[in-house]
């Protein structure tokens, strides 16, 4: 019936120092006012400067997106009153951003893929905070963040879903963090959308009038925010109405969007190049300079995974949503043979582990070589699966590597046969109804006798061993 | 003591015939007795001045002193200096005090200059008169019922009147020139990008430069070396080394080729303006030079284009006086909407609302091309007509204004008349070029000052063509009376 189409505004905080325009530094946190200069402040007689890493960032993005990066960029002024534009405009790029026209591959539900369009990105200063509690009727005004340098990376309206732009959301996640030109953190609001989204009926060429949906700052939010205006534009048509284009804003808390401005009160923000700055000059040697230094990128790291390791498309996939995940994998596989158990341990437990504390992979207690060790002890039968879950729990608490916890906790598999066979002739013993009932075809009651050994073991049996012995003892 | 030049009194330091912290105390009570007419000045910093009047004196007895050292000067009230009000004739900055120097302000602090004050301007540099400064107009000293021309006017005024031996400005369209001209002191707006803009109170950013005045081209060579050069804090700054000022000033003028623009003489031009400057081409002529007739054929339109670009530029530079952070803040707003419109229609004048105004217009949706744009292009046509112009000549001569000083008020409510003063000198702020006004006669005992234009970065040159011509007249010695 009705096909959605979603065009996403991306702004990404890249990991200068310092700030776009001025030496003040862009750490998070500090008290307000405190990382603000004369600068920032825009003081008056006080001029910009812009940060030429800002430059080489924008351009490592342009590159890894196959986008044209333009020769020469020039910066604008967006003039606009709000006190946490000290300025009165921002400075952004309009006319001639540094980043043209590229792509995205993002995978889809269903294991295809597809190319989302970006049309540009372009340098910006981000604004200030304004402070709306804590002041008694009054606003207070936090410039830390004002001219903390932004790359604004906007698509074609080439999404059909709200989970096609989540999709593409993570991938340009992840890209910007694998490029190493931000830190992605979108607690801190370094990562945050705008969504425009419109619907149409089903083959309808043209496309329906479009919201934006302002600053979104999850995943999870994006989907929603799209989700719930999808749904409320669909509503609004079916029932007679027609959307208007205005600026919306997601109410995470209510889980709705409201109308912020309407197009009419739009405002014209009097575009102008900004005099104080001159045109942005990359040269072909600078674009090949950072063309040597871009790393191996997520699509083609996920495809050598695929091939020279034999993963499928979606483990790759996982491995490869951020560098440090794929360059742990591959320090694990470099020390145990096993890369199928590998992946398996790092997408499970340890992602588990990681989630539950909320901890970046390279901030884990246990090392790439501290699992490989463990992954290695199940591989020569020292201990079990299962058991390996415990030791890995210990490692990550700090006791050990796998071999000392082995060790101090005793954990090591029976491997005698003569021990095992002992306890099974007991269990059979013990249990004759069973037995019968086995033997009579009942064939789930293996898995009861299985059981019973690993537990009078305390799992510290082969479960394969016990299963063989049962076999020939009760003639199966 | 203050009818001597820079260059004289910077002997006589050295000579030991009178120290800095004397000359300073002489200048300070110059500046007491006879500025009350004249309202040159918006901030007189004594202790300041006596103190690095006093700086000074020890370092000319340490031998380690420069051109400037120990020589009072005055800043146009639009150069921010730490922890002094910076107010740019505004009530909006009435009370506000930078917490940092201008680059220009350091460079003369490091030469050693003594800052005896800071000179009245046009509000935000916005007039040709002085008349919208907020403290009220300056007075020319050859007449004070007339105006000094602006909106460097408080500059010009204080040296004409000898009160001050040099002075900083800013020419945006004629700034340093007019006033000048109408003060019949030596006024030098150099090359775009040749002396930082960072802490000069921004009026129009890609036209507005720095510059100086003072009574001869030598002691504004000696200014204008000092302020000078490459800052890394100006993206818009030039990195390329500042000449000696004082190497070429007596270079010989024998076949210098001097092109005189015909739309520069013709209506609109004062006769008795005419005459005189035909007379100082004379000189020249005398002196050995060459004149070619030339055509500068899109100069005409420069009037128009300036009051689209500068004011455009000016409506956003200015946005950031809103009442937030600094600068002049309304009473009790009732929300934020108010406190914008109050703070604002309170802190600015009718001309810098008018500017904005303006320049709000013509950068708006469906307007922009059609102003904007279009101002631009023109823009480039001028730089392209000096740029043929200076293939075939030296330097470009003419006047500086078409007529002497006008009455104060005479153009007050007459944005347009008064617009049409800076009508020699704003296509050389268009091309970014630099341009000289130097004094060359009188009419009706009121001063006319001859412009002279050159190639980029050839301030030198000049000077030079300047100088030769203040060897052989003395119009730059001429003091008006009461100021003796």
């Amino acid at each position: 019936m009705w096909e959605t189409v979603i065009g996403l505004e991306i702004h990404t905080q890249l990991a200068t120092k310092s700030k776009i325009f001025s030496g003040a530094s862009t750490a998070y946190g500090a008290e307000p006012n405190t990382q603000a200069c004369a600068v920032d402040l825009g003081l008056p007689g006080v001029l910009p400067v812009l940060n030429q890493q800002a430059v080489l960032m924008a351009v490592k993005f342009g590159l890894a997106i196959d986008a044209e990066v333009a020769p020469i960029s020039v910066f604008a002024r967006k003039n606009y009153f709000y006190p946490d534009l000290p300025k009165g405009y921002q400075i952004s790029q309009f006319e001639l951003p540094i980043v043209g026209k590229g792509t995205l591959t993002i995978e889809l539900e269903d294991g295809s893929s597809k190319v989302v369009g970006v049309t540009r990105a372009h340098l910006e200063e981000d604004a200030g905070k304004s402070l709306h509690e804590d002041f008694h009727g009054m606003t207070g005004v936090d410039l830390n963040r004002a001219g903390t340098p932004l790359l604004e990376i906007v698509s074609e309206p080439d999404m059909r879903s709200a989970k096609e732009a989540v999709a593409y959301m993570r991938k340009m996640h992840s890209l910007v963090r694998y490029l190493g030109i931000s830190d992605g953190n979108m607690q801190e609001g370094s990562f945050r959308c705008d969504a425009n989204v419109s619907v149409r009926p089903k083959g309808q060429e043209e496309f329906g009038t479009r919201t934006e949906l302002k600053n979104i700052n999850s995943f999870r939010f994006v989907e929603r925010a799209i989700d719930f205006e999808v749904e409320r534009q669909i509503d609004l048509i079916e029932g007679g109405g027609k959307v208007t284009q205005e600026t919306r804003l997601y109410d995470p808390n209510k889980h709705e969007t409201r109308s912020m401005r309407s197009k009419e009160e739009a405002m014209d923000y009097r575009y102008f190049p900004d005099p104080d700055l001159l045109p942005v000059e990359v040269t072909a040697e600078t674009k090949e300079n950072i063309r040597r230094t871009l790393p191996e990128l997520p699509d083609a790291k996920k495809a050598r995974f695929m091939e020279s390791f034999a993963l499928n498309a979606e483990d790759a996939g996982i491995l490869t949503t951020s560098r440090d995940m794929a360059d742990y994998f591959e320090q694990v596989i470099k020390a145990t043979d096993d890369i199928k158990l590998s992946a398996n341990w790092i997408m499970g437990d340890l992602s588990g582990f990681l989630n539950k504390e909320g901890k970046e992979i390279n901030e884990s207690p246990v090392t790439a070589e501290m699992l490989a060790g463990m992954i290695n002890r199940i591989k020569d039968n020292t201990i079990s699966g299962k058991i390996a879950k415990e030791v890995f729990e210990a490692m990550w608490n700090g006791e050990g590597d796998a071999d000392a916890i082995i060790k101090s906790k005793g954990l090591k598999q029976i491997t005698d046969t003569g021990a095992i066979e002992a306890i099974v002739d007991e269990i059979i013993a013990a249990n004759p109804g069973q037995v019968e009932q086995l033997k009579a075809g009942k064939d789930k009651l293996m898995g009861f006798f299985v059981g019973q050994v690993m537990k009078q073991t305390q799992g510290k049996a082969n479960p394969g061993q016990v299963n063989q012995l049962l076999k020939q003892k009760l003639e199966l | 003591m203050h009818n001597k030049t820079i260059a004289e009194l910077a002997l006589g330091l050295r000579n030991g015939e009178f120290s800095s912290e004397e000359l300073t105390r002489h200048t300070l009570a110059r500046i007491a007795s006879l500025d009350k007419e004249l309202n040159s000045f918006i901030t007189v910093s004594s202790e300041h001045a006596l103190a690095q009047a006093k700086a000074a004196d020890e370092r000319l007895a340490n031998g380690n002193a420069d051109a400037l050292t120990g020589i009072p000067i005055a800043q146009k009230d639009i150069f921010c200096t730490n922890g002094i009000r910076t107010s740019c004739g505004s009530n909006m900055l009435d009370n506000f005090i930078a917490p940092y120097d201008s680059t220009v302000v350091s460079k003369f602090n490091s030469a050693g200059a003594v800052m005896v004050g800071k000179t009245n301007m046009d509000e935000f540099a916005m007039g040709s008169s002085n008349e919208t400064s907020f403290y009220g107009p300056v007075k020319n000293p050859w007449n004070t019922n007339t105006v000094p021309g602006g909106s460097s006017g408080g500059s010009a005024a204080a040296v004409a009147a000898r009160l001050v031996p040099g002075t900083t400005g800013t020419d945006t369209g004629g700034s340093i020139r007019q006033p000048a001209a109408l003060c019949g002191v030596t006024g030098i707006k150099p090359t775009y990008g040749r002396v930082s803009r960072y802490g000069m109170i921004a009026f129009a950013s890609s036209l507005d430069q720095g510059g100086a005045f003072a009574q001869t081209a030598e002691d504004a060579g000696l200014i204008l070396g000092a302020m000078s050069g490459f800052d890394e804090r100006d993206s818009t700054s030039i990195d390329k080394p500042v000449p000696d000022y004082q190497a070429d000033l007596n270079k010989d003028i024998k076949g210098l080729k001097i092109g005189l623009p015909k739309e520069f003489f013709s209506e609109g031009l004062d006769n008795e303006v005419a005459r005189v400057i035909e007379a100082a081409i004379e000189e020249y002529k005398k002196l050995g030079a060459e004149i070619v007739e030339i055509s500068l054929p899109n100069s005409g339109l420069s009037v128009p284009a300036y009051y689209v670009v500068a004011p455009a530029e000016c409506s956003s530079n200015l946005s950031r006086f809103d009442g937030v952070r600094f600068g002049h803040r309304c009473e009790n707003p009732d929300d934020l909407e108010d406190l914008y419109k109050r703070s604002r229609g309170e802190g600015f004048g009718a001309e810098v609302k008018r500017r904005i105004l303006v320049g709000a217009y013509v950068l708006s949706a469906g307007y922009y091309d059609a102003y904007y744009l279009k101002a631009q292009k023109v823009r480039r046509l001028i730089s392209e007509d000096f740029k043929q112009a200076f293939e075939k000549v030296d330097v470009i001569l003419g006047p500086t204004t078409p007529s002497v000083a006008f009455n104060l008020g005479e153009k007050a409510d007459d944005p347009v008349n008064m617009y049409l003063s800076d009508t020699y000198t704003i296509a050389v702020n268009m091309a970014g070029l630099p341009g000289m006004s130097v004094p060359a006669g009188f009419v009706n005992q009121l001063p006319v000052g001859l412009q002279i234009i050159g190639n980029y970065f050839e301030e030198g040159r000049l000077l030079n063509v300047a100088h030769k011509y203040q060897q052989v007249t003395d119009w730059h010695q001429r003091t008006p009376q009461g100021f003796e």
